[in-house]
């Protein structure tokens, strides 16, 4: 299985251009939902010193920022991996072996859902349906989905995404 | 000469490497000094021969599938631009049975045209239902959608044609056209296909839509899961917008509509119209009571038109051939077409458009061509996570909204998931409560607390010692699915029990271990 994209480049979290982001969204349909994926853009998460700011942006109160921010599976709290590994749990990738897959993946990584990699590479993620579901069972690594996704298959894209990884680093 | 060749820009293609296989025929294409033209279509449906890959010849489009890069010397070898042999030699796509034997209405253009493309659209009748939709007025339009007896494709099946002319009926100063794009459901795909395939086809139904019941503005509230198909949609709405088809005065007309694109945040909820209007206002996805209903009091409290994508998306061919002739399709109450979504464990998958009233066999068998694994198939899930587990003995039951109710089952947004006899039912079941508590929005408590219970007795089901102790499980369990049948406030409570009991109904040698 190849590599189809390169690691997503998440800036250093502040506050300034975080509100910037924001305050484009103030006055739109539904700005609040708008000015948080911007900001998990962005930054990959939402750090909790947002909370407070998009209050302020938005007229709510903390309160209701963080009810918000806390719905949405997408709206990160701390800083994710390199990589976002997301694995269908849904029916139609489970009918082709998405369980097993999952079990070795996590093997493989060394972590569970909601974990990140002690070397910092992957955050795996469960995933219900990418809409992919005759070409099961499906990952998204960041914005990219895999179908008909092996453990072998599996093993191969982890290896050159972490030397991305480290290519990037340097 | 310039030859043209197409290859899909879509999720299914790009997700088995298309987008690799366009740069390394551009190479090759480049070594070889051989001047072409790659045209992005969508996807034509047919997963299972994904990448796809069509030259134009002088004989027609030559198809070869599933391509991949390794192939692409042997194919310049093979001299594929003039439809030269090669093992992944298909011919005329259209004429496979995998095709031929379908009914493409609303998916007529699909994977056939450059996606974004309008005066690609317009070459294969796009916008001829919306200049007829200008010729008449909102009673002729709502009267033609209401003639062709389009029921809304979300899976609720509800009359399009009453949801309008209750719009429509609303005296406001301001109205929406809101399409639900939260495609959750596993086992479906035909909003993403027909978004990323032919997503002029929905900006156009939505442009009637909003002239039909006097709204100037529509969203598209896109499931996050999909983020090729957003910069798909974003590029089509640019391109009817400069074609004078979205924006102000839409040709002369002195009628306004603009689209913008929502994006979700993952929250599957959010399929449901309620809390998706709540989401798109920023808030919580978190349902709203009803009544009042979305299209008296929705978005921001103003009379709202939520549908499905393909429920818009259908709109087009019923103002382009009339709504008479789409009602020539199907049968009973279930008119015109549906585009069926064949996946999991499936050897033939992908979309298949066909009228009500062919069998699940029929679907299954002549279409899917059995089993991926080549097992015996031993279980279907129809309409989603919320949908009935059928056994083998109900294949014969027609696809048709009434008659697949009768047999205790849901057609919901017609996704097919196929299961071999590996399958373990018990644990399906347990997999809906657990969906079912990781998704629910909380607001009420059936569906909150019942769905985390209902883990619960199913496990103490699995694992009782005597068959007394799992009888009285099963009656706390039915009692349970009562509960949550008729006291949750959505259909994400009310109707997990549908998979559920159905598991337990026709697999109930499963919960014996």
């Amino acid at each position: 299985m190849q590599q189809l994209a390169g690691p997503i480049k998440y800036q250093e979290w502040n506050l300034d251009l975080a509100r910037k982001a924001a305050q484009e969204f103030a006055d739109h349909t539904g700005g609040l939902m708008k000015a948080l994926h911007k900001i998990q853009e962005t930054f990959g998460y939402v750090d909790d010193s947002a909370m407070l700011m998009l209050g302020k942006v938005f007229n709510l109160s903390r309160a209701e920022v963080h009810g918000v921010t806390s719905f949405y599976h997408d709206f990160k709290r701390s800083k994710p991996g390199t990589y976002t590994v997301k694995v269908c749990q849904a029916e139609a990738c489970q009918a082709m072996g998405s369980d097993k897959l999952t079990e070795e993946i996590k093997a493989l990584l060394g972590v569970d859902f909601h974990e990140t990699t002690a070397s910092g590479d992957f955050t795996l993620e469960p995933v219900y349906c990418l809409g992919n579901c005759a070409c099961s069972p499906n990952i998204m690594v960041d914005k990219q989905t895999y179908g008909r996704v092996s453990v072998d298959g599996f093993k191969a894209l982890a290896d050159s995404l972490a030397v991305a990884a480290k290519a990037e680093a340097v | 000469m310039s030859i043209k060749i197409y290859i899909p820009r879509e999720t299914t293609a790009d997700s088995l490497g298309a987008e690799l296989l366009v740069k390394a025929i551009s190479t090759e294409a480049q070594y070889r000094n051989q001047d072409l033209e790659i045209v992005r279509n969508g996807s034509r449906g047919a997963c299972w021969l994904e990448p796809l890959l069509e030259v134009e010849t002088e004989s027609g489009r030559i198809a070869y599938g599933p391509v991949t890069t390794e192939d692409v010397a042997d194919l310049f070898d093979a001299d594929f631009l003039a439809g030269g042999k090669h093992p992944s030699l298909l011919g005329d796509v259209e004429a496979l049975p995998w095709f031929a034997n379908q009914e493409r209405l609303t998916f007529a253009r699909c994977g056939i045209i450059e996606a974004t493309s309008v005066s690609a659209y317009e070459s294969l009748g796009g916008y001829v239902g919306l200049n007829n939709a200008l010729a008449t007025d909102s009673n002729g339009i709502i009267q033609e959608v209401s003639d062709s007896g389009l029921r809304g494709r979300g899976g609720a099946a509800f009359p399009t044609g009453i949801k309008w002319r209750t719009v429509a009926d609303c005296k406001a100063d301001q109205k929406y056209i809101v399409c639900n794009a939260d495609e959750g459901d596993s086992g479906t795909f035909s909003d993403r296909m027909i978004m990323e395939g032919d997503p002029l086809s929905l900006v156009e139904g939505m442009t009637i839509a909003g002239i039909a019941v006097g709204a100037d503005k529509g969203y598209i509230y896109l499931r996050s899961e999909y983020p090729l198909t957003q910069v798909i949609l974003e590029e089509a709405i640019a391109n009817a917008e400069a074609a004078g088809y979205l924006g102000e005065n839409i040709q002369g007309s002195g009628k306004n509509f603009t689209i913008e694109v929502f994006m979700g945040a993952g929250a599957y909820i959010c399929g449901e119209e309620t809390s998706l209007l709540e989401s798109l206002e920023g808030k919580r996805g978190q349902i709203r009571f009803k009544p009042p209903l979305p299209a008296i009091e929705g978005l921001y409290g103003k009379p709202t038109v939520v549908n499905n994508v393909i429920s818009l998306a259908s709109v087009p061919v019923i103002l382009e051939k009339g709504g008479k002739h789409y009602a020539e399709y199907g049968q009973g109450r279930s008119l015109g077409t549906m585009p069926f979504q064949l996946g999991g464990n499936i050897k033939q998958g992908g979309l298949v458009e066909k009228a009500f009233g062919l069998t699940l066999r029929q679907l299954i068998e002549d279409f899917g061509a059995g089993t991926a694994t080549g097992r015996p198939l031993r279980a279907i899930q129809v309409g989603g996570p919320l949908g009935a587990y059928f056994p083998d003995s109900l294949l014969d039951t027609p696809l048709d909204y009434e008659e697949f109710a009768k047999a205790g089952g849901m057609l919901g947004h017609g996704g097919v998931v196929v299961f071999d006899d590996s399958v373990d039912m018990a644990k399906q079941a347990r997999f809906s409560m657990e969906f079912c508590a990781v998704e629910s929005c909380g607001k009420c408590t059936p569906c909150r607390i019942g769905s985390v219970r209902g883990m619960e007795v199913i496990d103490r089901i699995v694992e009782a010692e005597t068959a007394e102790a799992r009888a009285a499980e099963h009656i706390v369990l039915k009692d349970l699915c009562e509960t949550m049948e008729s006291a949750s406030l959505c259909a994400m409570g009310g109707l997990t029990p549908i998979p559920v009991l159905s598991a337990v109904k026709h697999f109930a040698a499963d919960f014996e271990q």
